[in-house]
């Protein structure tokens, strides 16, 4: 099933246009990496499928357009979690994770037994369980990131969009994320993740979305999408691309293109 | 959730602090009713000496001050949720300092000595036309920090212009009657006032009451909220409107009076985990209890010398305010 498509997808932010028509489609399964420069978009390009910006196009999420669906049911479809990562006041971890059961709960009502599960699913999965009386804000830059992610892993929709989830994280955790969205991924849900990290996203994602100056460059698996011609052109990086030991893609970048 | 049953301790606690001083607030005055008679005298119906004074001086007092108290807690426990600022106030949108200005108009045209309900209509009037200036400026999409700046902006338009209206009083009783209103003060409210404010101050309530939720998610930021299912543009509408209705009126029969907006959110947040839901019932009581104590504290100070509250609640809330900033400077280091 389609879980989010996009549709000649335009954006100007403060009178400049920012993207210019984008077209992609997303199933069920796939793990999405949203790849390219600074300023290229990434971020714009997550907020405005979400509707969280102003945008022409068109935004079909779970089938429906996105302008047909309020708020709270687009939040039983998509899970975001945004790059900045604010946290207003001291609540306890646990308290945090429990927001992302916001949507699906009506008036005054708490919290139910499904709604505990998933909580303490999301921490586990985060491995925040140990400090979970702890204030939120108090906590350490990758231990935050964490906690928002199991913010929105908590939220329990059929597609997370992340922007930088591995901002932060140490070599291990950035794995694990990596790991779990691809874990997610094969139990049906898709993930959309823009990355800086060229090795993690060739060696986990399913697919590449390579977005540069407001247009989609490149859109397939990593190894057609991330060549070194591209990498030039785009980033301005010579780098080693090979194989790993297991057939998996590696990607090294080496140094800056001198022009 | 954690700590629901110290929440349930914190709510109860606070509600019967309040009730104590509802009533301490009902036997305290100059006329010297013992407790007793006071309280029997306010049931019995007589038309003469204490049952007077209870019934038409100490009880609309009292109510007054339980309302303006729960209304001022509750609107500063609203808006620093939605604006995510600790220093957010009542008086930060503008609507103290535009009630006053339309208060300061009602007294400066003599419209107020005409009309006995000129005063606080015209008070009412101001705080419309505030909210609806910041709601313009602010725009549908805009964010909390537009809302802080349009408030600003509104402030010292409004302080401008009562400036202006000080300036240019042309007797010095009105000029007195003007400064005396500003500084804020239950004392000699009829039930009259409190059928005017009442209402507007409960609808103001039960859309601020409606916040919880949403309040909980703008925790993580504006964006990420609205991902969650919340809906921005009406959450603004509530917060902007709800503290408009209930400030407003509070200020339309009571004058400004500050600080216990933002203290009492900040005393009781560390007491309910920080959770701006949770915060809104506590610090609406917080706000009761905090001003029915200044009212009470106003009468046995100074019984013969008509102590304004605004005054008091200044003197007692800017230290707490120095004691705040000092708090937060150190926690940023």
């Amino acid at each position: 099933m389609t879980l989010l498509s996009v549709s000649d997808l335009r954006v100007s932010l403060g009178g400049k246009p920012v993207l210019h028509g984008l077209s992609f489609v997303l199933r069920e399964g796939e793990f999405v990496g949203l790849i390219g420069p600074n300023g290229a978009g990434k971020s714009t390009l997550l907020r405005a499928s979400l509707g969280l910006l102003p945008s022409e196009g068109a935004v079909t999420i779970a089938g429906r357009p996105s302008t047909a669906i309020s708020a709270r049911q687009r939040a039983l479809h998509v899970a975001y979690l945004p790059q900045e990562r604010e946290i207003g006041w001291p609540v306890s971890v646990e308290t945090l994770v429990s927001l992302g059961r916001t949507a699906r709960k009506r008036g005054f009502a708490g919290l139910d037994a499904t709604d505990r599960a998933r909580i303490g699913e999301a921490m586990a999965r985060m491995e925040i369980t140990d400090f979970r009386r702890r204030a939120a804000s108090e906590l350490s830059g990758g231990e935050k990131a964490r906690v928002l992610i199991a913010r929105a892993l908590a939220q329990d929709a059929p597609l997370l969009l992340a922007d930088e989830p591995t901002a932060g994280l140490d070599p291990a955790h950035q794995i694990a994320l990596m790991s779990l969205f691809s874990e997610l991924a094969a139990e049906g849900r898709g993930v959309v993740a823009s990355l800086h990290d060229l090795g993690l996203a060739a060696r986990w994602c399913s697919r590449l979305i390579l977005v540069d100056r407001g247009v989609i460059v490149a859109d397939g698996a990593p190894k057609d999408v991330l060549t070194a011609e591209r990498l030039r052109t785009v980033y301005g990086i010579d780098a080693h691309l090979g194989e790993t030991e297991d057939g998996g893609m590696l990607v090294v970048p080496l140094d800056v293109v001198r022009r | 959730m954690i700590g629901a049953s110290r929440y349930r301790i914190v709510l109860a606690l606070l509600s019967a602090v309040t009730a104590a001083l509802f009533v301490l607030s009902l036997v305290t005055g100059p006329a010297g009713i013992g407790f007793s008679d006071a309280l029997a005298s306010l049931y019995s119906g007589g038309d003469q000496g204490a049952g007077l004074i209870m019934r038409e001086i100490r009880l609309p007092r009292a109510i007054l001050g339980l309302m303006i108290g729960i209304t001022l807690g509750l609107s500063g426990a609203a808006l620093q949720g939605y604006l995510r600022n600790p220093l957010a106030e009542p008086g930060l949108l503008g609507i103290s300092a535009s009630a006053s200005l339309g208060a300061v108009i009602a007294i400066y045209t003599g419209f107020s000595a005409v009309f006995p309900l000129g005063l606080p209509l015209a008070a009412l009037a101001g705080s419309v036309v505030a909210v609806l200036v910041v709601q313009a400026m602010a725009g549908a999409r805009g964010g909390a920090l537009t809302v802080i700046l349009a408030g600003v902006a509104v402030s010292s338009f409004a302080a401008a212009m009562t400036s202006l209206a000080l300036n240019l009083s042309p007797n010095p009783f009105a000029a007195l009657e003007i400064m005396f209103w500003m500084l804020g003060s239950l004392t000699d409210r009829s039930m009259t006032h409190v059928w005017l404010a009442g209402p507007f101050m409960v609808l103001g309530w039960a859309m601020l009451a409606a916040l919880g939720r949403p309040l909980d998610a703008l925790t993580l930021g504006e964006d990420a909220a609205a991902s969650m299912g919340v809906n921005l543009r009406l959450v603004q509408f509530l917060a902007v409107f709800g503290a408009a209705a209930s400030v407003g009126a509070a200020t339309a029969v009571a004058g400004a009076i500050g600080f216990i907006g933002l203290v009492a959110p900040h005393l009781l947040r560390p007491l309910v985990g920080s959770l701006p839901s949770r915060l809104l019932p506590a610090s609406a009581l917080g706000g009761a209890c905090l001003l029915l104590s200044a009212d009470i504290l106003t009468r046995i100070i100074a019984p013969d010398k008509d102590l304004k509250i605004g005054v008091l609640t200044a003197i007692i809330g800017a230290p707490f305010f120095v004691w705040l900033v000092y708090r937060m400077r150190r926690k940023l280091l």
